[in-house]
């Protein structure tokens, strides 16, 4: 005891304790020591490029100074719930980017759900065996996906000749090229991104709660509405906001089966840097990555989604 | 590393049989922001002795061994092992074995490979790992299982198998975490027992988390109960038992009565207890305690009898009315409703001359003064 | 006592006080799961059916797109690999996604490792931050990288082109190593520690074999990124560092070529492999996580040791 009594009274219990509390920031620092060339690497070829892009829309002087001004220019009108809006060739393509990017949420949510449902119903291993045939699209490239619809829709596309051998229609009629055809890649595309978080919600729920709502008297219909539904909305939320998210943003699809019309915000930004309007091109990248920050925000504000890119892949 | 640096975190040399280590805390606090976990512990453990940190969750019991493998560091205060301060020492230089809650086998090694990795850290020759490995799963009743994975052996198995992995490099202290947590109650029991002979035969001193108070009062020399972050009390199993030193001890430990009074009289080696609705009760007096005080007067629902008539000296008796009845087996269980509305427990054993009782029935009992303790 | 003493005491089951849930037919419930399973059926020919219509074209041996093809040929196959640029685009990719996978695995695993066990401030903006690319359009990212590279003079260079596909794959890497280390048993790693590991030999011995299908899940997906990666491409690729799909942007956007189809056919072959390789390594992954509460889940075996 001896001993442990003079290096007590040795050892001030102020200065000990600082030395433990520099020893837990050194453990800290570790993690620091860790994280650092990941955070420098993206800052330098991500986080700084991407900044000093945006910042064109407030210096770069190719349209006046005034890179904002043709959004809020009104070339006509438009009337939405009695109110009349501005509108000109620029807002109706971020009217008809959000246009496309619901409608796809929507089918992608339609088709997927019961695709997820369907398969979280049955044992793991035959369920992943059924996921293959989601995840063979999934990781095929976007250009091939998008390639293979331009060889069904064309003119002497697949299904254009099998109608025409079938009788139904006489000359082959337009598919390709129209909004039909951006919805149909688009959906194609997305679904897997529906489908995966919706899946891996419903194999959380315990199966139970249905036996339990069935043992309390529900038919199958009020246990899907009052029990299966609800614990599956975290996942419904997850896949609409991914989806829709991931849509803002397209632009290869379009690009390749869309018409004149159907100009997404992303090839409206692309055409700008082509004709050298950086700043303008800027200031609309600018409002597309506020718009998708916003939707964001109010979406996990609002449902707490956390996690929702865990599977994901643009 | 220096030689004898080196020789240290060997341990014992010699072979399994290593002498334990004397092991001090002294006034160790663990603070996480505002929350106080462990909150000014002393503990001075001596060699080879087998000590239970014993207390419900979140009581401080797996911070306090945390700190002493390494895992934490204490906010203030120092852990010393044989005399050496090891509260900033790096958990990989403690020399200090430790059985994990759930045990922590690593699943992609077989049995063999996890026992040997402490010494392949401790750079030992294959030859030395490999009878070393042989030689302690022998000690712990598993020869031959090198080549199993852990996920192909059973709870118990893959218990022991961590424990020959904390004692393989002969540590002269062993942690263990909760470690039969999960297992059944037989299997529990039962290794009990071989972690007891273990120790006596190793001689290493244990130091033993659990929140399980009859597995603390089977196995430990002493226990240190544990609340809120602090030691209400640290003695042998019998002193825990017989003389708790707080209303939270009598009640973790075993099953007590609480009789809520007022001390009326504190002098000489009795107490009288006020209890309203009842009269005075008598207890041991304890020091530090003066008359006025609100206090309770605990007492062992076993201490109880139930006795047909009059009071001896050196007795308290209370007569009541029989509110409940448990038949356990060995004995009944009586819920007594004494005249003030407190409930007293108690229990008779079930052999002839004992006299049963029903619902509703009057009934008098008595305790000895000395089995009654203020707390 | 008697047997029948407790059903006489009980009350008679009143079938007035509370309704039976309606009885529905069995019947209509399993043509309900029938119906969704003609529904499922469709969705996934849906999803497959255009993924593999053009393996047929690309066997074709019309000389421009036709269905049904009027013959069969492999010479499309021929143009992949002997018509100049398309070996070339192929080998370029392999390389640039290979130097992003090498790149986005080693800094996204150091990074989750940080993220998921540090407790230092502006962690959880740090973490969005880091995985943000998933959520910017690429487009953005595009065009920022390409002034960027104007003025750097990356524009043209492969490893410029693999420097910006790393951004846009770490979030992948980082993604899919948290996950793993969020399921990862952290008293291993105290174990380890505890039986004389230093942290090195920790994370090389215990946490690197166990998350290691975590990591390779992320390279895989970092991999992909890389190599089916258009959009920077086509800002920074320039004339010096034309990817395969830049080569085949190009080639969509002049005519309709089959070449295509057997190039697009090959790369399908080839999301199969990894995709096989994926579920693979997803199934050793699954049997190494159970093997470390099969303690909890067997306590019955220990009973009858």
């Amino acid at each position: 005891m001896a001993t442990l009594t003079t290096e007590m009274a040795a050892a001030p219990r102020e200065a000990q304790s600082a030395r433990f509390a520099a020893l837990r920031r050194r453990e800290q620092w570790r993690y620091l020591f860790l994280l650092a060339p990941a955070l420098v690497f993206l800052t330098a070829f991500y986080g700084y490029p991407v900044a000093s892009m945006l910042m064109r829309a407030f210096y770069d002087p190719s349209w006046g100074g005034q890179n904002f001004a043709p959004l809020v220019e009104a070339s006509s009108t438009v009337e939405v719930l009695g109110l009349s809006l501005p509108m000109n060739v620029y807002l109706r393509v971020f009217w008809i980017t959000l246009q496309i990017a619901l409608v796809t949420t929507v089918c992608t949510l339609l088709l997927g759900y019961p695709v997820a449902y369907a398969l979280s119903s049955i044992s793991p291993g035959r369920a992943n065996l059924l996921m293959m045939l989601v995840l063979i699209p999934f990781w095929t490239s976007i250009l091939v996906r998008s390639y293979a619809w331009m060889v069904l829709l064309g003119q002497e596309g697949i299904i254009n000749e099998a109608l025409t051998a079938a009788g139904a229609i006489e000359n082959p009629i337009r598919l390709l090229n129209t909004r039909f055809a951006v919805y149909l890649g688009m959906v194609h595309i997305l679904l897997p991104f529906m489908i995966l978080p919706l899946y891996a919600v419903m194999r959380g729920i315990d199966r139970n709660l249905m036996r339990a709502a069935g043992n309390l008297g529900a038919p199958p219909a009020a246990v899907f509405r009052r029990i299966f539904l609800p614990l599956s909305l975290p996942g419904i939320a997850a896949g609409c906001l991914l989806v829709f998210i991931l849509s803002l943003g397209f632009y290869i699809t379009p690009q390749l089966l869309g018409g004149q019309r159907d100009v997404m915000v992303s090839m409206l930004i692309q055409q700008q840097v082509d004709l050298l309007k950086w700043g303008f091109g800027s200031a609309l990248a600018l409002v597309l990555l506020v718009l998708a920050l916003v939707i964001y925000l109010v979406f996990t504000r609002l449902l707490g989604v956390e996690r929702v890119f865990g599977s994901a892949r643009a | 590393m220096t030689a004898t640096a080196n020789r240290e975190m060997r341990g014992d040399p010699d072979g399994l049989g290593a002498l334990g280590a004397r092991v001090v805390f002294d006034r160790i606090e663990k603070r996480y922001g505002a929350v106080v976990a462990v909150n000014d512990v002393s503990l001075d453990i001596a060699p080879g002795e087998f000590v239970t940190l014993l207390g419900p969750s979140g009581s401080g019991k797996t911070t306090t061994l945390m700190m002493l493998a390494g895992f934490e560091i204490p906010t203030a205060g120092e852990i010393y092992v044989d005399d050496d301060p090891i509260a900033a020492v790096p958990p990989y230089r403690r020399n200090i074995g430790m059985v994990f809650q759930n045990y922590a086998l690593f699943p992609h090694m077989t049995v063999g490979e996890n026992i040997a990795f402490p010494l392949q850290m401790r750079r030992m020759s294959r030859a030395e790992i490999a009878s070393k490995t042989g030689e302690v799963l022998e000690l712990v009743g598993l020869p031959g299982y090198e080549g199993r994975y852990p996920r192909q052996l059973s709870g118990g198995q893959q218990q022991r198998v961590a424990v020959a992995r904390a004692l393989v490099f002969n540590p002269r202290v062993l942690l263990m975490d909760e470690p039969l947590g999960a297992l059944d109650k037989q299997l529990r029991e039962r290794l009990q027992l071989e972690i007891k002979a273990l120790h006596e035969q190793l001689g290493v001193t244990i130091i033993y988390v659990t929140h399980d108070q009859e597995e603390a009062l089977i196995m430990s020399d002493r226990i240190a109960v544990m609340n809120e972050g602090l030691i209400e009390q640290f003695g042998q199993p019998t002193d825990l038992y017989d003389e708790p030193a707080t209303r939270f001890v009598a009640d973790f430990i075993g099953e007590s009565n609480f009789i809520d009074g007022t001390l009326t009289q504190h002098d000489g080696a009795t107490a009288c207890v006020d209890v309203s609705g009842l009269g005075e009760l008598h207890a041991p007096a304890r020091p530090g305690y003066a008359a006025g005080t609100v206090v309770a007067l605990t007492v062992r629902p076993e201490k109880i009898v139930a006795a047909e008539n009059g009071s001896a000296p050196g007795m308290n008796a209370v007569a009541g009315v029989v509110e409940d009845v448990v038949f356990v087996g060995e004995m009944r269980r009586y819920v007594v409703r004494m005249p003030g509305g407190q409930r007293l427990v108690l229990k008779a054993q079930n052999r002839i001359g004992v006299q049963n009782f029903e619902r509703g029935d009057p009934i008098r009992v008595c305790w000895n003064v000395a089995d009654g303790r203020i707390v | 006592m008697t047997a029948t003493a407790p059903s006489a005491r009980l009350p008679r089951a009143d079938a007035s006080a509370v309704p039976r849930p309606r009885q529905r037919a069995r019947s209509s419930f399993s043509l309900g799961r029938a119906l969704l399973w003609v529904v499922v059926g469709l969705v996934l020919l849906f999803l497959v059916f255009p993924v593999f219509v053009v393996v047929p074209v690309s066997f074709s041996s019309a000389k421009y797109l036709q269905f049904p093809p009027p013959g069969w040929s492999l010479q499309w196959y021929e143009n992949y690999f002997i018509r100049p640029g398309w070996v070339d685009a192929t080998f370029l990719s392999i390389r640039v996604a290979l130097v992003t996978t090498v790149l986005a695995t080693i800094l996204g695993t150091a990074a989750s490792l940080a993220l998921v066990r540090g407790r230092f401030p502006g962690r959880n903006a740090i973490n969005s931050f880091m995985v943000s690319p998933l959520v910017v359009p690429t487009i953005i990212v595009a065009i920022g990288v390409y002034f960027f590279y104007a003025r750097v003079r990356l524009v043209g260079h492969p490893l410029g082109l693999s420097l910006a596909h790393t951004a846009l794959a770490l979030p992948f890497v980082i993604t899919n190593v948290s996950a793993t280390l969020h399921g990862f048993d952290e008293r291993l790693e105290y174990a380890a520690m505890n039986l004389g590991a230093n942290r090195w030999q920790t994370f090389r011995r215990v946490t690197l074999p166990i998350i290691r299908p975590g990591v390779f899940a992320g390279a895989l997906f970092a991999f992909i990124t890389s190599f089916d990666e258009l959009i920077v491409a086509l800002f920074v690729s320039g004339s010096g560092a034309v990817t395969l799909p830049r080569k085949m942007w190009d080639g969509l956007r002049q005519e309709i070529d089959p070449t295509i189809a057997a190039v697009s056919t090959v790369l399908i072959a080839f999301s199969i492999v990894i995709l096989l390789s994926a579920e693979l390594l997803r199934q050793r992954s699954e049997r190494t996580r159970t093997a470390t509460w099969a303690a909890e889940e067997e306590e019955g075996l220990g009973a009858r040791e």
